[in-house]
């Protein structure tokens, strides 16, 4: 499959998405913030965005009490520029520019662990994927990295029906201009089989395809309604 | 009961020997399964992270064929994969989502789906502990073993309904029953790191060598996994771990199957043994044949 | 009849949404109204007033209140009334307020449906009939249900009041939690020290009977009249003859018994004293440890007894008491935090609850007041506290704050560093409550002076390292960090739960309990003493979480109501209790089944069996009206007759 075909693809799906560059100068983490209407300088709050991350996510974003509990189970916390437990509290207080800001939401690894030990039954993760979801939709993916490696994944599925691992790789280095991702583990990789070099096959192929196709339509119908 | 098996992509590709133990110990074990055709992937986590109307679809699609087949049930032996099969049968009983997803489809999804299950859990229902432990030809004993879940396996617990989801047992209840010795391992629900380790290294090689380290420390012969993602974090990915800890680690990570397979008398060979990076090589003289105990 | 309506404004809590001057000119035209007005505030001195002058004036013989709930002033109006000579019980209220005017905005909705309230009021009234209370003699006893520093302090206020006490305690010694220990917060001070006092004086006094290793089986009667039925759960010693010596403890061969008194830190003999400083001094064996009373041979602490007390063969026995007056001194237990997994489930020996810490602590404790591990008895350097465990936790339904926790976190971090100088300790906690007197600056001590580090957040997980130590992963909230502590030894602040039992007793006593099993106090802040029955009273935790001064502060409240009680030789009955018509009773004992208070009895009248109820115990609930298939019982002052004249006066409006 030459690789300029796969991108083709990937793009008809996945638009680019405008520079990030732009958002995160404008702003700096520490600015302050803004609760009531105001002119003067510092960030603005979104009225009804806790409301529609609430909705949304049929969580009640409201029940947080700020135990960090969330965080302190957290794998990923270390990598976090915001903490979970902060970004509950950002939404609770409609600050939805420092949300969309922070790169922990494309940094959670969905292991759900907040959710299992929250003391309010806040399923966290799923707020984290909630926000990822509204976050693209407003084209403010802040950690490109992950989401083109989510597409390079998504982009095998559309070809093949399954995952392609070595595909997924090219395709990845080739979008992140990572060119070297993982090539300690190529050796190890290769003398164990541990990667089909070929993609498997299969009829059904054509019907993920159609899926993707599917998809793809309803988003720009969804974009255009917008 | 009609067994269906999906395999998911990673059984075709990095786990090639968690499938081939898996088919092995089920053979061995007397319990039939039937590979779905013309399966697709589940859409696995990026699917879910950019659309839960895509993620379904992808499952439906794969659910549907099972329930079409007339599956009783439908097994796979990976966590992430049966996640995303619970995950999209629960969205399903809404109507409106199920419309959504429907749209994505050729044909809409059938009405009445099989329920899923893990291969791991398969097999703690089919088969209980005594059963296993007559069947075995190999005793497991000496050998120092931690069981290590994941977090799908348990969680969230009301979706996946396995166990203590703090503290799952079923790993050590079989491999006890076979003669293992069992170390309770406090981070076995732990993330490994997931499928970070391409776009973001640190991430993976931190929480793998967390999980590593504690075993090292609790003097585990080897990490028992049942996530093909897990077991690649743990084994493949272990020397960017070890570089993250500074420090080496060394331990074999072999499936459940694998070890099952072991005690069941199923040559190395055909459990796919020699695909694990970390050899488990130095293990494999403490196996003995089983001698039957006096009281038998 | 001669009514007269009053219609209060209450200020603009009425008023604010009723039009009160239209009200009162409706009213004026209603059956039997003479006279109707709209006082400011009806309660107030000059409002009452007015209703004497206007009953004077206009000849009333009834009078309408429409105001706010009779729970608040009904016994007022009706000893407004009662002075200007009517009978009490010719007086009716409309509430207007908590069922009008707070809970609609529509003023014109309001006034109409305020005016209807009226209507029934004065429909009622006009069936009222003058009733009269009666007087009934007051047993001057009093029963306190437990032993804790709570019930302690209710007996001794009681019995010093000349008021003879029988309290009754589960364990085998009084003292309660407080007795378990160390140190006391904010002046820690010895809690032995302070409490032994007091367990002796309970001894000693010549009017409190103490019943302990007891448990309250049954209870009958009512206010000035209760029968309590004890039951004393075999000790297995005769305790006339034990002297306390402890011989038998040392020769037991059973020492793996659980050691309750020392939360399960170490273990006991089966013939147990659970501290020196017990109350009473007597053994006790527990049954399931016991050799000889698991069938197996043994006998060895017969045969060491000087004085021959060991009875193997002792039964439950039953005492019953009479009493005027009950006071629940329950107290709380901790809750099983095993349930948390991520806490180890108890399976890690250094992760322990606070309360085992005190008796790690307590120079009675097993350890002889050297904080050791309990995994390899070796002296912790670094001490992890997390507080709000089962507490504040809705995900276990327990929302609600155990109110002390924080205050004994900070002493037992304070109480660390003197007995392991080179200690560090770390407080994990959410918020620091702490609005006692000297509590805000105690706290303030253990981190200032103390050097204990408190860090703001939840921990996620404690598990063993692999190494000897465990692993605690929080978070710094503050500083939005994860944080990771190595830790020798864990000290979880539990969170309480009502007393195990306590639902039980309630029912047996008859009083409402909260959803958690907290008994309900009658009134949140003007009864917190007293229950919704009369008679029972409540102190210490048993009623909600509370410190030990609150708790002593309110085992003296319920003595001063029983005091209270108890000033006067008589009580009145209320007269609004059922009566039975003989002539429409079929004796089919229904009534007498579905009675909650056991108030309604039967009797042969002229060779045909007949209801019968018992005036000093009818509590006036009805149900017995609504059960008799033939309409047999009614109760008075709420009539069929009355209930339906405001079924069909509603209707025709």
């Amino acid at each position: 499959m030459p690789c300029r075909q796969l991108i083709h693809h990937m793009e008809a799906a996945f638009p680019p998405r405008p520079s990030q560059r732009a958002i995160h100068a404008e702003y700096s983490m520490n600015e302050t913030i803004r609760l009531s209407k105001s002119s003067s300088p510092g960030v603005a709050a979104s009225p009804s965005f806790s409301q529609e991350v609430a909705s949304t996510s049929k969580q009640p974003i409201h029940t947080c009490y700020q135990c960090g509990n969330c965080s302190a189970g957290c794998p990923a916390a270390f990598a976090y520029d915001l903490q979970v437990n902060q970004i509950m509290r950002a939404v609770q207080l409609n600050q939805k520019d420092l949300v969309y800001r922070a790169k922990s939401l494309w940094l959670c690894l969905g292991c759900a662990t907040c959710s299992l030990r929250c003391p309010n039954n806040i399923d966290v993760a799923c707020v984290m994927e909630t926000l990822r979801h509204m976050a693209r939709a407003e084209k403010k993916a802040t950690v490109p990295v992950v989401e083109k490696f989510w597409l390079s994944f998504l982009n095998m599925i559309r070809t093949f029906g399954r995952s392609y691992e070595i595909g997924t790789m090219v395709l990845f280095m080739l979008r992140s201009l990572r060119l070297t991702t993982d090539v300690d583990l190529a050796p190890q990789a290769l003398v164990k089989r541990k990667l089909g070099l070929l993609p498997h096959t299969h009829q059904g192929r054509e019907a993920v395809g159609r899926i993707f196709t599917r998809f793809h339509e309803l988003q720009c119908k969804a974009r255009e309604g917008r | 009961m009609h067994l269906a098996y999906f395999p998911g992509c990673s059984a075709k590709g990095s786990s090639l020997d968690y499938e081939l133990s898996t088919q092995a110990v089920l053979n061995a074990l007397g319990i039939t399964v039937w590979e779905i055709d013309d399966w697709n992937c589940c859409g696995s986590t990026p699917a879910h992270a950019v659309s839960t109307e895509l993620s379904s679809a992808l499952c439906a699609r794969n659910l549907d064929l099972a329930a079409k087949a007339g599956a009783d049930q439908l097994l796979t032996p990976c966590p992430s994969c049966l996640s995303n099969f619970r995950a999209t049968a629960k969205r399903l009983e809404d109507p409106d989502f199920r419309e959504k997803v429907n749209a994505l489809l050729d044909t809409p999804c059938a009405e009445t789906l099989p329920p899923t299950s893990s291969v791991l859990q398969a097999i703690g229902e089919l088969v209980d502990c005594e059963t296993l432990a007559k069947k075995a030809t190999i005793s497991l004993k000496g050998l120092k073993l931690v069981a290590y879940y994941g977090c799908l396996m348990s969680r969230p617990p009301e979706l996946m309904h396995f166990e203590d989801p703090e503290n799952p047992m079923l790993i050590e209840r079989m491999l006890e029953a076979l003669g293992a010795e069992m170390l309770d391992f406090p981070l076995k629900t732990a993330c490994c790191g997931a499928a970070f380790g391409i776009p973001k290294r640190p991430l993976t090689a931190q929480n793998s060598g967390r999980i590593l380290e504690l075993a090292a420390n609790l003097g585990a012969d080897a990490i028992v996994t049942c996530c093909p993602l897990c077991q690649m974090n743990l084994d493949l990915r272990q020397a960017q771990a070890e570089k993250a800890m500074g420090r080496h680690f060394g331990l074999p990570v072999p499936y459940f199957t694998q070890i099952l397979g072991l005690a069941l008398g199923i040559a190395p060979q055909d459990l796919g043994l020699a695909k694990l990076v970390v050899p488990m090589d130095a293990l494999l003289p403490k196996l003995a044949p089983k001698t039957s105990a006096p009281n038998a | 009849m001669r009514i007269g309506v009053f219609i209060c404004h209450c200020g603009s809590n009425i008023a604010g949404t009723v039009d009160c001057a239209r009200v009162a000119s409706l009213a004026a035209g209603y059956p039997d109204v003479v006279y109707a007005t709209y006082p400011m505030y009806t309660c107030a001195e000059p409002g009452q007033a007015a209703i004497e002058q206007a009953i004077h004036e206009h000849r009333l013989d009834g009078v309408v209140v429409a105001s706010c709930s009779p729970r608040m002033h009904e016994p007022t109006f009706r000893k407004t009334v009662e002075r200007a000579g009517l009978n009490p019980y010719m007086f009716e209220m409309a509430n207007i307020r908590e069922h009008v005017s707070w809970i609609g905005r529509d003023i014109e909705a309001n006034t109409h449906k305020a005016a209807e309230l009226v209507l029934l009021a004065v429909e009622k009234l006009r069936r009222n009939r003058p009733l009269y209370s009666r007087e009934f003699p007051v047993t001057r006893r009093v029963l306190i249900i437990g032993g804790g520093v709570a019930g302690i302090q209710a007996a001794l206020d009681c019995a010093e009041g000349g008021i003879p006490v029988v309290l009754v305690e589960r364990e085998a010694t009084i003292g309660g939690k407080m007795a378990k220990l160390d140190k006391t917060f904010p002046t820690v001070d010895c809690s032995a020290c302070i409490l032994g006092p007091k367990m002796v004086d309970v001894a000693q006094h010549p009017l409190i009977t103490l019943y302990a290793h007891a448990e309250v089986e049954e209870i009958s009667g009512y206010v000035g009249n209760f029968s309590v039925k004890i039951r004393k759960r075999a000790t297995y010693v005769d305790w006339s003859k034990c002297t306390g010596c402890g011989t038998c403890m040392e020769k037991c061969p059973s020492k793996k018994a659980t050691d309750r008194f020392n939360e399960g830190i170490a273990t006991t003999t089966a013939i147990t004293i659970a501290f020196p400083q017990a109350i009473p001094k007597k053994a006790v064996i527990a049954k399931d440890f016991c050799r000889q009373l698991s069938g197996k041979k043994c006998g060895v602490c017969a045969k060491v007894c000087p004085t021959g007390a060991i009875d193997y063969d002792m039964q439950d026995t039953f005492v019953t008491e009479n009493v005027g007056s009950i006071v629940a001194a329950t107290g709380y237990d901790l809750m099983d935090w095993t349930v948390y997994g991520q806490y180890g489930h108890g399976r890690y020996p250094d992760v322990i609850s606070s309360l085992a810490y005190e008796r790690l602590m307590n120079a009675s404790g097993p350890t002889e007041g050297h904080i050791l591990r309990p995994s390899d008895g070796r002296e912790p350097k670094s001490i992890v506290f997390v507080q709000c465990v089962g507490s504040r936790d809705p995900s276990l339904n327990r929302p609600y704050c155990s109110g002390f926790c924080c205050m004994y976190t900070a002493k037992q971090a304070i109480l660390t560093k003197d007995h392991i100088p080179d200690s560090q300790s770390y407080v994990f906690y959410m918020d620091i409550r702490a609005p006692g007197k000297m509590y805000d600056e105690f706290t303030r001590r253990a981190q200032e002076e103390y050097g204990t580090q408190y860090i703001r957040g939840r921990v996620s997980q404690i598990f063993p390292n692999g190494k000897g130590q465990l692993t605690v992963m929080g978070m710094d909230t503050l500083l939005g960090k994860p944080v990771e502590i190595t830790a020798d030894l864990v000290v979880l602040a539990v969170g309480i739960e009502a007393s195990r039992g306590a639902r039980e007793l309630a029912e047996k006593l008859r009083i409402s309990y909260d959803a958690y099993g907290f008994f309900m106090e009658s009134h949140v802040k003007l009864k917190p003493v007293e229950t919704n029955t009369a008679g029972v009273f409540l102190a210490g935790v048993c009623q909600g979480a509370k410190d030990i001064p609150a708790s002593v502060a309110q085992g003296s409240a319920a003595a001063a109501k029983v005091l209270t009680l108890f000033a006067r030789d008589c009580l009145a009955s209320n007269p609004q209790i059922a009566h039975v018509d003989n002539k429409r009773c079929v004796g089919c004992g229904k009534c007498v089944r579905c009675c909650p208070f056991g108030a309604i009895s039967t009797c042969t009248v002229r060779g045909e069996e007949k209801a019968e109820v018992i005036e000093t115990m009818c509590q006036g609930c009805g149900l017995c009206t609504a059960t008799c298939p033939q309409g047999a019982i009614q109760l008075a002052h709420a009539t069929d007759d009355q209930i339906l004249a405001e079924v069909d006066a509603l209707c025709q409006i």
